[in-house]
């Protein structure tokens, strides 16, 4: 048997040495290579069942190639190119976080408070892996509660998530890659809310603020929009209430986080002196390095969504690229049009707001909708973060809610406009027209069920982080003295100075 | 011996370091300060929020020298700092008592 694999790995190797290149002498190779396999694996299940035969492992690795069910030949195996990306991706995503957004809104405070961001950002990495390692991915990933809002205890400690793919999510991504790949979501989402309550916040009380929010808001939230049995999830669960789409997040994680974070902000009230003294950014160059990570960062989150080295991968990266080039130009063209100036923080909000509104729409629109999304993306967070705000008052320090839950609702929204089946055969797949979602992107009519999946994440980000502050405004209370707040939280909170005088 | 105490624009001191090297001026302390006086300060403006920014930065040059160089020292400073603008500074000119060289103990002239 052993002979077998190595006569055919030998025999592969020699017509690769001999470099005929093309089709025929490949397909000797593959053939070869499958007959020495088939051997082995002969050997190990033969008494159960019958061997594969060529043909059927021929198709489980077509099915490699096209991102689609192995069948038996293959089952728990997970495939290289695909695991590959997603650890790749994983990595993008945290790169986002660390440092990425903390630069961005490091760069953005005063100098005094530059480090508190950077605390914040670190604190809750740390929190969010422990809780999402015990509770958290399963409770969104696992389906043994049987219900639409919440997943199940399955995979409590990370039990049985293994190297072998969970085939709820993927045909190819080993389960302990996939689950990382979506601790990196968990941490970034409640990182976004560090904007808006920035230089004002006790450090307790925001990582206290977080434990409780990632199991009210972030847990439910993402098991109903991305579990396999979830209550919005349209495009994999052929029963979903609201057939809803969301391709990397614009609901689950920019309009979870920045709704929760205006909210926040209105209770924690401005900071001491806002509207009076100087609060201007401390450093934009930091500012613009951390977006540039989060740019880089942001092909991990998009296109690593597809949860696959494929098409819908290849076509997310290219949508995500256009939308942020085509926001960030525009954000500046206006500035230079109504102000004279076209500023760094200006090309560097395009960016952003540009990435944030593609995000639940990157797998499931074309180029044209990118471009038009991008357009879209630097106009009407413009206007949020600069007449909005300004208007009502309130004090959104670094702009999680003109940026992110602007940006993320606005995208909900178009995705229901600009999603076509054309660029992903999920949309028009088995779950997708079970559940009624197929036909409202053939018939239009989407965007309708995008405003009840806006509505409802919106309902419990909001009511659950008014229960959840006010709670903890009576318990522990959520802002420094008066004292700390003037002196800075570096020097307070964390017994450090970001730079040394 | 006078103390000559010159605001000038940050990008004008080495003008003026050259002009004061030419009549033989070769010493000097410089410290970047901020401040104000006719010109204004300028906006920023970060997304929404516009900040004025009322102190300007500024370079402060202060010179020690004997009293027969006060007037050329100043005619030097005055015509390399000249932009003929808003902003351009001020020239103080204040008497010394006495100026001691820390290494040697020299008094007076000898120590400039």
């Amino acid at each position: 048997m052993q002979g077998g694999l190595l006569g055919g790995m030998g025999y592969a190797w020699r017509q690769l040495m001999t470099m005929h290149i093309p089709q025929r002498s490949v397909r000797h190779c593959l053939f070869a290579c499958l007959a020495g396999l088939s051997c082995l694996t002969a050997s190990a299940i033969a008494p159960a069942h019958p061997a594969p035969t060529t043909e059927q492992r021929l198709a489980a690795l077509e099915a490699y190639v096209t991102n689609s069910d192995p069948g038996k030949s293959l089952t728990g195996v997970a495939g290289p190119g695909h695991n590959a990306w997603m650890m790749t991706s994983a990595a993008l995503v945290l790169f986002m976080t660390l440092p990425g957004l903390a630069l961005f809104y490091g760069g953005l405070v005063r100098r005094k408070n530059v480090l508190s961001v950077l605390a914040q950002c670190l604190g809750i990495t740390g929190l969010v892996t422990v809780l999402w390692w015990a509770f958290g991915y399963s409770l969104v990933f696992g389906t043994s509660f049987g219900s639409a809002f919440l997943g199940g205890s399955e995979f409590f400690f990370l039990k049985d998530v293994t190297s072998a793919p969970n085939t709820n999510y993927a045909y190819w991504v080993s389960q302990n890659v996939f689950a990382m790949y979506q601790l990196m979501f968990a941490i970034i989402t409640p990182a976004l809310i560090v904007g808006a309550i920035a230089e004002r916040m006790k450090f307790s009380a925001i990582i206290a603020f977080v434990v409780v929010w990632m199991f009210v808001v972030y847990f439910p939230l993402a098991h109903m929009v991305w579990g396999a049995n979830g209550f919005m999830n349209g495009v994999w669960n052929a029963d979903a209430v609201i057939p809803a789409i969301d391709f990397a997040g614009g609901t689950v994680v920019h309009m979870s986080s920045g709704w929760s974070a205006l909210i926040l902000c209105l209770i924690l009230g401005p900071r001491l002196g806002f509207g009076k003294e100087k609060m201007a950014p401390h450093n934009m160059v930091l500012c613009m390095v951390g977006t540039g990570m989060l740019w880089v960062g942001w092909y991990g989150f998009n296109a690593g969504s597809a949860v696959a080295a494929d098409g819908v991968a290849a076509n997310a990266f290219m949508t995500t690229t256009l939308a942020a080039g085509v926001a960030a130009g525009v954000w500046g063209l206006m500035e230079r049009i109504f102000r004279g100036h076209a500023s760094i923080l200006g090309f560097c909000s395009g960016a952003v707001a540009g990435l944030v509104v593609i995000t639940p729409a990157a797998g499931f629109v074309d180029s044209t909708g990118a471009v038009i999304i991008g357009v879209i993306a630097a106009v009407v967070p413009y206007l949020a973060c600069t007449k909005l705000k300004s208007f009502f008052g309130y004090d959104d320090a670094l702009d999680t809610f003109g940026v992110h839950a602007v940006g993320g609702t606005l995208g909900a929204l178009v995705t229901g406009l600009l999603a076509t089946a054309s660029v992903n055969a999920n949309l028009a797949g088995e779950a997708a027209t079970k559940s009624g979602l197929a036909r409202l992107v053939t018939d239009g009519g989407l965007w309708l069920t995008q405003l009840k999946a806006i509505g409802f994440t919106l309902l419990l980000s909001i009511t659950a982080t008014v229960i959840i502050a006010y709670a903890l405004k009576a318990i522990i209370g959520l802002r420094p003295t008066e004292e700390v707040e003037r002196q800075g939280l570096d020097l307070n909170e964390h017994g450090e100075e970001g730079y040394a005088s | 011996m006078k103390l000559i105490i010159a605001i000038i624009k940050p990008f004008k001191l080495e003008e003026v370091k050259t002009a004061l090297a030419e009549i033989g001026v070769e010493g000097m302390t410089v410290t970047e300060v901020k401040g104000f006086g006719r010109q204004k300060g300028h906006t920023e403006i970060y997304r929404g929020s516009e900040y004025t920014v009322d102190f300007l930065p500024k370079v402060k040059l202060e010179i020690g020298v004997a009293d027969e160089v006060v007037a050329k020292a100043v005619a030097a400073i005055i015509k390399a700092a000249k932009t003929g603008k808003i902003g351009d500074g001020k020239v103080f000119v204040i008497p010394v008592d006495d100026v001691v060289r820390i290494r040697t103990d020299e008094r007076g002239e000898a120590a400039l």
